[in-house]
């Protein structure tokens, strides 16, 4: 029976999560698993398909954020169609990725904060459930809720005018972008009536960012202690160190800070990372080859990002960093929950960089695109908002793909993942019996934490879809809740 | 428009018009501003009427307009309830025997089927997808023949020629296994110039010029900017 549960998978169920947990006869946990059950089969059907048309094929993954799939797939095929390593774009043409990535950044991480994790510290993780969504947040604190609104519609704007559509645009092909930035687009962003303008979202993401550090002073042990356990962290950094989603070279370290990764050079991706496969999950664990499988497992996402990068090239989020990181006495973070402080920080620091690119002339360029010596095969890397990630594409002599490997950004947060359910279970659930909604909700909370892509797309009104089972040390079920 | 001596009289959906004599009733409508939805046909080409959406009715029978000329006191039915939905019910068949993914098709935006598919409101076809297995032939160092997205209309075999008037395009095979291929000894010395003509020309994305997708940004597209017909329409 137990494994019925843990072995089938319910396919192309988008954003589905299920969590099985084992205990003793003492109920204590003795075990519990993340299922990530969604199977896509984006890396084969992509084969035998012409290369150019993989940015705008893959983006079709995610429609939250299908900007990092594709400038991740237009960085790797930049590399096929001879325009460098990932630095080779005129300025205009990297410019214009950068702007169009960072304000997805932007509404992603927004949208992540306001609309799906707001409501745990508004209304507590064992509030109403009936109020524990974004509605509820509307009826309650409503200036709150337009300002989440109101700062993922500009991001949503910043890709619209760089993608030319909201969702699932066609901004970056090989080689560098199809438009660029007209003086009437940049003023629609620059001088937007308030509040959809930039200057505006700087202030109100400094206000969000209060918002977090008050909560966190009220409770600090609370957040603290929540799913917090020592682990690698890996990013992309730029090659002086800066935090840059855009390129850079990777970059982890160890839960003592100790660098374990060394600034390499990411197009060589293969010979420092390896996924392992679990007959349980669809979803792969990735780890760093050199550590092995039980001590190479790392974290992605805003808090790796803050525990590898030395500085924030923003002037407001260096400030909000350095206090950050004072807060572990400059040590790496590894509480789970620092994460939506780490995130808070990023959205800072997108609101700066969008403003300051607006501002650079080279946006209005013409020289949209450049092209070299053609090469058979590519490897782009950008930090999408939840972490790092990979495309890898390999071409034939008639320009069709013949191999494509993606590692996205929440199958490097798998294993963490897994550690937080169980942290959190452990916590929540030793001694009891019977599963109740804040204890379902607090392994949410965990889960939700590292935004992970089954989350933000179907955690809609403040629910996740969650099926949860607790195994006896025999197997036999001793309870099972479901979640639509 | 006035009568002239090369001139005859037709009425399109009631309305009474003159028109050129020896025309088809496809361009005598459009010389009217009236459009009639085609596919197949091409302006400049010698009409086949294998796609039969441009299926118009004359004293109760159907008639395809691009190969029907008209004559004096014609009385046509055109933009009529009945008809447009024998053409939403073409166009649904078109869709479902082929492997037609607008998402990430690079000829979306300038596609006519699917310029067509939004004209007629088509949300989804009513028949079962057919998903047949389909090559994408891309030996041409020029040109894809994306095969999936192929409908037969024969506009590029009618249209794309060497200067001693050689047919890159041809048929292969029959019946449901028909395939429109680039002829390989041709297709490898193709100009760049034809070779773009050849996508232009293809009303869908079956014709694929080589390495340079997606550059015109959405909103520049051709029916980004009106729907399809509406260039007829809107030039009485």
């Amino acid at each position: 029976m137990s494994k019925k549960i843990t072995i089938e998978p319910v396919t192309r169920v988008e954003g589905h999560g299920k969590v099985t947990i084992q205990m003793d006869d003492n109920h204590q946990v003795i075990d519990s698993r993340l299922h990530i059950v969604e199977f896509r089969g984006f890396e084969r059907f992509v084969q035998g398909r012409p290369y150019w048309e993989a940015p705008v094929l893959v983006q079709r993954l995610c429609g939250i954020c299908p900007v990092s799939h594709h400038i991740a797939a237009a960085k790797a095929l930049d590399v096929i169609v001879g325009a460098g390593d990932g630095d080779g774009l005129t300025a205009v043409g990297e410019k214009m990725r950068r702007l169009m990535h960072y304000g997805q950044f932007f509404q992603s991480h927004v949208l992540h904060f306001f609309h799906l994790s707001s409501p745990d510290f508004l209304f507590g993780i064992d509030g109403d459930p009936a109020m524990r969504n974004i509605v509820g947040v509307a009826q309650v604190h409503k200036e709150l809720a337009v300002q989440g609104v109101m700062m993922r519609k500009f991001g949503q704007e910043v890709i619209r005018l760089t993608a030319g559509k909201k969702i699932h645009g066609t901004g970056a092909i090989p080689g560098g972008i199809n438009k660029n930035l007209s003086i009437a687009e940049r003023d629609e962003l620059l001088k937007g009536p308030d509040p959809l303008n930039a200057d505006k979202m700087i202030e109100w993401s400094l206000s969000a960012l209060e918002f977090f550090k008050n909560y966190h002073k009220q409770n600090h042990a609370k957040v603290d202690d929540f799913a917090s356990f020592p682990s690698n962290h890996l990013s992309m950094v730029r090659k002086d160190g800066a935090l840059d989603i855009y390129h850079g070279v990777l970059r982890a370290v160890d839960s003592e800070g100790n660098r374990i990764l060394d600034d390499v050079d990411y197009h060589e991706y293969y010979n420092y990372i390896e996924e392992e496969v679990k007959s349980w999950s669809y979803m792969k664990f990735p780890y760093l080859k050199h550590l092995g499988k039980e001590k190479g497992w790392y974290r992605v996402g805003p808090l790796a990002r803050l525990n590898t990068c030395d500085f924030i090239p923003s002037p407001l989020a260096q400030k909000e960093f350095e206090e950050y990181k004072a807060y572990t006495h400059g040590k790496p973070n590894n509480m789970s929950l620092h994460y939506h402080w780490a995130r808070l920080i990023e959205v800072l620091h997108a609101a700066e960089v969008i403003r300051d690119l607006l501002h650079d002339p080279d946006l209005q360029n013409e020289d949209l695109v450049v092209k070299g010596k053609k090469q058979k095969e590519g490897v782009g890397v950008i930090e999408a908002p939840r972490g790092t990630l990979f495309h890898h594409y390999k071409i034939d002599d008639n320009d069709l793909i013949t191999m494509a490997n993606l590692i996205v950004s929440t199958t490097n947060n798998n294993e963490p993942m897994n550690r937080a359910v169980e942290s959190t279970a452990r916590a929540f659930m030793n001694g009891q019996e019977t599963i109740t909604e804040p204890m379902m909700n607090a392994v949410e909370v965990a889960i939700r934490a590292y935004d992970p892509c089954l989350s933000c797309a179907t955690h809609a009104l403040g629910q996740m879809p969650l099926e949860m089972t607790i195994l006896g040390a025999s197997g036999r079920i001793l309870d099972h809740k479901m979640k639509d | 428009m006035e009568k002239t001596n090369n001139k005859i009289r037709i009425t399109i959906d009631g309305k009474r018009t003159y028109v050129t004599k020896g025309s088809t009733i496809v361009e005598a409508a459009k010389e009217n501003g009236i459009y009639i939805p085609t596919l197949c046909h091409f302006e400049g080409a010698d009409p086949k009427a294998c796609c039969r959406m441009c299926t118009v009715k004359i004293n109760n029978r159907m008639m395809t307009s691009c190969t029907t000329p008209v004559t004096e006191g014609m009385e046509i039915e055109n933009d009529t309830e009945e008809l447009n939905e024998v053409r939403k019910s073409i166009i649904e068949l078109l869709f479902v025997s082929g492997n037609h993914f607008c998402p990430a098709c690079e000829k979306s935006g300038n596609c006519e089927l699917q310029a067509l598919a939004y004209r007629y409101k088509m949300l989804v076809p009513r028949f079962p997808y057919s998903f047949p297995r389909k090559e994408v032939d891309a030996s041409s160092p020029k040109i894809i023949k994306e095969q999936n997205r192929c409908i037969a209309c024969k506009r590029c075999i009618k249209t794309i020629r060497d200067e001693h008037g050689k047919h890159y395009f041809a048929y292969k095979n029959r019946g449901q296994h028909l395939e429109v291929i680039l002829d390989p000894v041709l297709g490898d010395t193709m100009p760049d110039d034809l070779a773009k003509k050849a996508m232009e020309n293809c009303p869908v994305g079956s014709i694929l010029y080589k390495e340079k997708g997606f550059d015109q940004p959405i909103g520049t597209r051709k029916y980004d900017k009106q729907p399809i017909g509406s260039e007829i329409e809107n030039n009485v």
